[in-house]
């Protein structure tokens, strides 16, 4: 048990340091002197609001460039570690870590919730369409749910966005709460937040549903197949208890595993809908960055993704045990 | 109320194939008394598995129950409505699976297998009921709180003989208890299915190929043929006396000590379910074959001692060949 | 003849998956017959037009007209996806191949880094790379999205070679003395072909999402026009909340068709692999 523990968080550091390195090394691979480079991009956008000789200096001493490479590397680490991630070049002096920090809440919810509704939701249906005496009705789903989850995340938001915000305007398309609103905690604010949500969070669900239910009508298929099923019916037990407990869980233990890859996926999907609907979570704040250039927000960002996905990961290993008793037992 | 604890009436089984109905169970007919062990053997593809799953109506598509009757102590199971049919299995009559290795929910307890099980049927289980079954089959009470992955497999063959009796069932369905078990634990188990089933007070069925085993295990052996049983008789008796010449090949082919490596087995391959002989099933591989078998299906021959046989010549004992 | 009718009756969405692509190929290769295929510069029209007589499909924003410009860039969406799939699968292919063959260290080595390439988020290292350099151009962006699409193609031959060097073929091979490389020119990779033509195409798939996904966060090829472009553009207009339907519309239905076309053929294909495996064992 702990040495799986043990091994879980051994894996998720490695990938950590390695996402850490990666982040590191890139913009210094690339040709040319960072610090120009970057200095030119942001004159050329245009996006520059801070004093600019400031923002040099800050680039200057950020990047280290006359330090040896490991001495850039370990000040790096020491960075991140202290989470100073630096400074946005384009909205000079505001902290990077200010910024990430801000969009986080409204990524984790909207995200954490469409994710959980379209695994929920995809998972039983998928179960449903496998199960022998459902409704027929039920396949007949399979086809448009098919076709559906074929179609990157962000499209479906344009579609969504053009057919419910603008041909038929019941929702509103933009923002992450009504425009001019003060954040109390009040119910107002709340139904605001969430009918904001709800256009973002319909668009995930959409183009993610369709690949759970068919993910878990595959395994329910192969569980079905399995002898304890024909045991649990020779005991008498009810149906219900043999879908649910049967059937069910323990189809359930490959759809987490599921989960845990297509995590990345599922971030990548999430901030391209942000973008579409203008959505304050990090992958919105992520546009604006690349839009004005500003590099090290778009370094922390994309740091704290990685870092988000790793930990999530984390999270889902050791909860696996807990789902599936074998597996501890395997690695240890 | 019937004396017998199962009677078995002209079961027909059919299997829906790309090439038409392949008949899978024959007109099989048999009664068992309380407390009285069958043992049904054959060939892989003769039925007995198919049979003994269809007593609990346990046949999925493409199989289909398609005539007979079954009666367990007088209840008849193939007109229970679906409600009913649920309360009957486990209750009157229960399965020992054939894979023990994967008969268990993987990620329940053993002992959840248990409560689950008396849930369904309205009872109240608890801890000491639980340890009580456990230890009729041999096994420790802290099983009750292991995951089946913690148990070797004649272990987890164990908790589902203790499941099987643990309502005190009339009939008890084995279907190849022991293949996926060492020659060892074989016995071992065999012996607390036997144990577990006089206590229970409850008939048995047990399918398996293994001739030898079963003589040590049954009072009577039945045996099938593509999809026929073509004897049936008390194990002293058919081994004694077999009077179809297939039951004599299966004996011949047991290994025998006194006889080492002389070794007597059939020659050709069971038929088709598909493409059988308009005549007797087993004319193109029987020693003593005549015309006659090869065109007119041979009926039951009742014997002597309640023994029974599907040979036209079933009257005579089987000389060796 | 008889053949592809046959398939045609056992796959269907394979065939019309051909077809969707098919016809999306050919139309665009008749782009210059159709239209005029400087109208897809900036500027070459009266920009934001509806659709009409002389601009089919209106114009955008910039004055470009909008049939033109998805007639072009609907060949270079494919041509991206195509490259970085190509690209992706020989690479993962070919490693597959060693840590299947080889297994010890090279096997722990290969699998190790796919697995953590499989954690890191493709868009997290797609963003580092474009916001790094100078400009995009279609072949970087192929190249970079191929850089991160060669792990399920290992994954899988890696596991089809494990399974298959253990045919008893191969053992009879390596008993008539053939040296490795032989058995696997001869014995591993004709047996491979259709997998190898299974993760073809979800490499292609991947490659295009990751691509277009690339281009609507604004960090696409600036002045080459692809199916990503145009919604990125779009986007930025502010086509959609103008209600300017014939400027956003064509090129999310281009990708739309052909994601799901792809994803016909894949499925497709797995389906038709997996009969005939049944069919030889």
């Amino acid at each position: 048990m702990w040495a799986y523990v043990a091994n879980r968080i051994g894996l998720a550091a490695v990938v950590v340091l390695i996402a850490l390195s990666v982040n590191f090394a890139i913009p210094r691979i690339m040709p040319g002197d960072p610090v120009e480079q970057q200095l030119a991009a942001i004159s050329a956008a245009g996006g520059q609001t801070g004093d600019m000789a400031e923002a040099a200096k800050a680039l200057r001493q950020r990047f280290q460039l006359d330090r040896p490479i490991w001495e850039q590397y370990l000040g790096y680490l020491w960075n991140v570690a202290r989470a100073d991630l630096g400074v946005s070049v384009a909205n000079y002096p505001q902290r990077v870590s200010e910024i990430v920090l801000s969009g986080l809440p409204w990524t984790v919810g909207l995200l954490g919730l469409s994710t959980l509704i379209s695994f929920g939701l995809g998972t039983l249906t998928g179960a449903l369409m496998a199960w022998p005496s459902a409704p027929r009705a039920l396949r007949l789903l399979a086809l448009p749910l098919v076709l559906v989850s074929a179609i990157p995340y962000f499209v479906i938001g344009l579609v969504l966005l053009a057919l419910l915000g603008i041909v038929w305007p019941i929702l509103p398309v933009a923002g992450g709460y009504p425009f001019g609103q003060v954040m109390n905690a009040d119910l107002p604010t709340a139904l605001g937040v969430l009918k904001h949500g709800i256009l973002p969070a319909l668009s995930i669900v959409l183009a993610s549903l369709g690949a759970w239910a068919l993910a878990m009508r595959g395994m329910v298929v192969s569980v079905l197949g399995e002898d304890y099923m024909m045991l649990a019916e020779a005991k008498g037990l009810t149906e219900r208890r043999i879908f649910l407990a049967y059937g069910v869980r323990n189809a359930l233990l490959p759809q987490f595993t599921q989960l845990a890859l297509k995590l990345g996926a599922l971030v990548s999907g999430a901030i391209l809908v942000e973008v579409i609907f203008a959505y304050p979570g990090i992958g919105y704040k992520l546009y604006v960055a690349i839009g004005q250039k500003d590099v090290f927000v778009v370094q922390g960002i994309v740091l704290l993704l990685s870092l988000s996905i790793a930990a999530a990961m984390l999270i889902l290993d050791l909860f696996y045990p807990l789902i599936d008793p074998r597996v501890a037992a395997r690695s240890s | 109320m019937s004396r017998h604890a199962l009677s078995v009436r002209s079961l027909t089984v059919e299997f829906a194939t790309a090439r038409g109905q392949a008949r899978a169970v024959d007109e099989v007919s048999f009664d068992l008394v309380p407390g009285e062990r069958l043992g049904l053997v054959g060939e892989s593809g003769s039925g007995k598995t198919t049979t003994a799953l269809s007593l609990l109506r346990l046949i999925r598509p493409p199989g289909r129950i398609v005539g007979g009757e079954i009666r367990i102590a007088g209840a008849d199971v193939l007109a229970a409505s679906p409600e009913e049919l649920r309360r009957m299995r486990a209750a009157r009559i229960a399965l020992v699976p054939q894979g023990a290795m994967s008969a268990l929910n993987p990620v329940l307890t053993c002992g959840a297998q248990f409560e689950d099980l008396f849930a369904a049927h309205g009872e109240r289980g608890g801890a000491a009921r639980i340890a009580a079954l456990l230890a009729s089959v041999g096994l420790e009470p802290q099983v009750a709180g292991f995951f089946p992955h913690q148990l070797s497999g004649g272990m987890k063959q164990r908790v589902c003989i203790a499941l099987a009796v643990a309502l005190r069932p009339s009939v008890i369905v084995a279907d190849e208890p022991t293949s996926a078990l060492d020659v060892i634990v074989q016995r071992q188990v065999l012996r607390t299915l036997v144990k577990a089933q006089k206590e229970a007070g409850a008939a048995i069925v047990m399918v398996g190929h293994d001739m030898g085993l079963m003589a040590q295990f049954a009072h009577r052996i039945g045996v099938m043929y593509a999809g026929r049983l073509v004897e049936i008789a008390p194990v002293r008796d058919i081994f004694a006396d077999p009077r179809h010449p297939y039951t004599r090949a299966l004996i011949e082919s047991l290994p025998d000590l006194e006889r080492r490596g002389e070794f007597r087995g059939l020659s050709g391959l069971p038929p088709s379910l598909l493409d059988l002989p308009p005549g007797c099933a087993f004319a193109p591989r029987c020693p003593r074959v005549v015309e006659r078998c090869r065109v007119e299906r041979p009926g039951p021959t009742l014997l002597a001692g309640g023994r029974e046989a599907r040979c036209h010549f079933a009257a005579e004992p089987v000389h060796a060949g | 003849m008889r053949r592809a009718l046959n398939l045609a009756r056992e796959e269907p969405g394979l065939i019309i998956g051909l077809v969707i692509l098919g016809g999306l190929a050919a139309l665009s290769a008749m782009a210059p017959l159709l239209v005029d295929v400087s109208l897809a510069e900036i500027g070459a029209a009266r920009p934001r037009r509806p659709p009409g007589a002389q601009h089919w499909l209106g114009t955008d924003g910039q004055g470009r007209d909008v049939l033109a410009s998805l007639l072009v860039a609907t060949p270079r969406t494919l041509f991206i996806g195509l490259l970085a799939g190509l690209i992706g699968l020989g690479l993962g292919g070919a490693l597959g191949l060693v840590a299947g063959w080889f297994r010890g260290a090279a096997d722990a080595v290969i699998r190790t880094v796919a697995d953590v390439f499989m954690t890191i988020p493709a868009i997290a290292v797609l963003v580092l790379v474009g916001t790094s350099v100078r400009s995009m151009s279609v072949a970087l962006m192929a190249l970079v999205v191929a850089g991160l699409s060669w792990m399920a193609p290992a994954r899988a031959v890696r596991a089809q070679v494990l399974s298959l060097r253990e045919r008893p073929w191969i053992d009879v091979a390596r008993l008539n003395g053939q040296s490795g490389v032989a058995i696997v020119a001869r014995e591993i990779l004709p047996n491979l072909a259709p997998y190898l033509a299974a993760s073809f195409v979800v490499a292609v798939s991947t490659a295009i999402l990751a691509t277009v996904g690339l281009e609507a966060l604004g960090l696409g090829p600036q002045n080459e026009l692809t199916l990503g472009m145009m919604i990125y553009w779009a986007q930025y207009g502010g086509a959609i909340l103008r209600g300017m339907w014939w400027w956003w519309a064509p090129p999310v239905l281009a990708l739309i068709a052909i994601f799901v076309a792809l994803f016909l053929i894949s499925t497709g294909m797995d389906r038709l692999v997996n009969v005939r495996l049944r069919a030889a064992s």
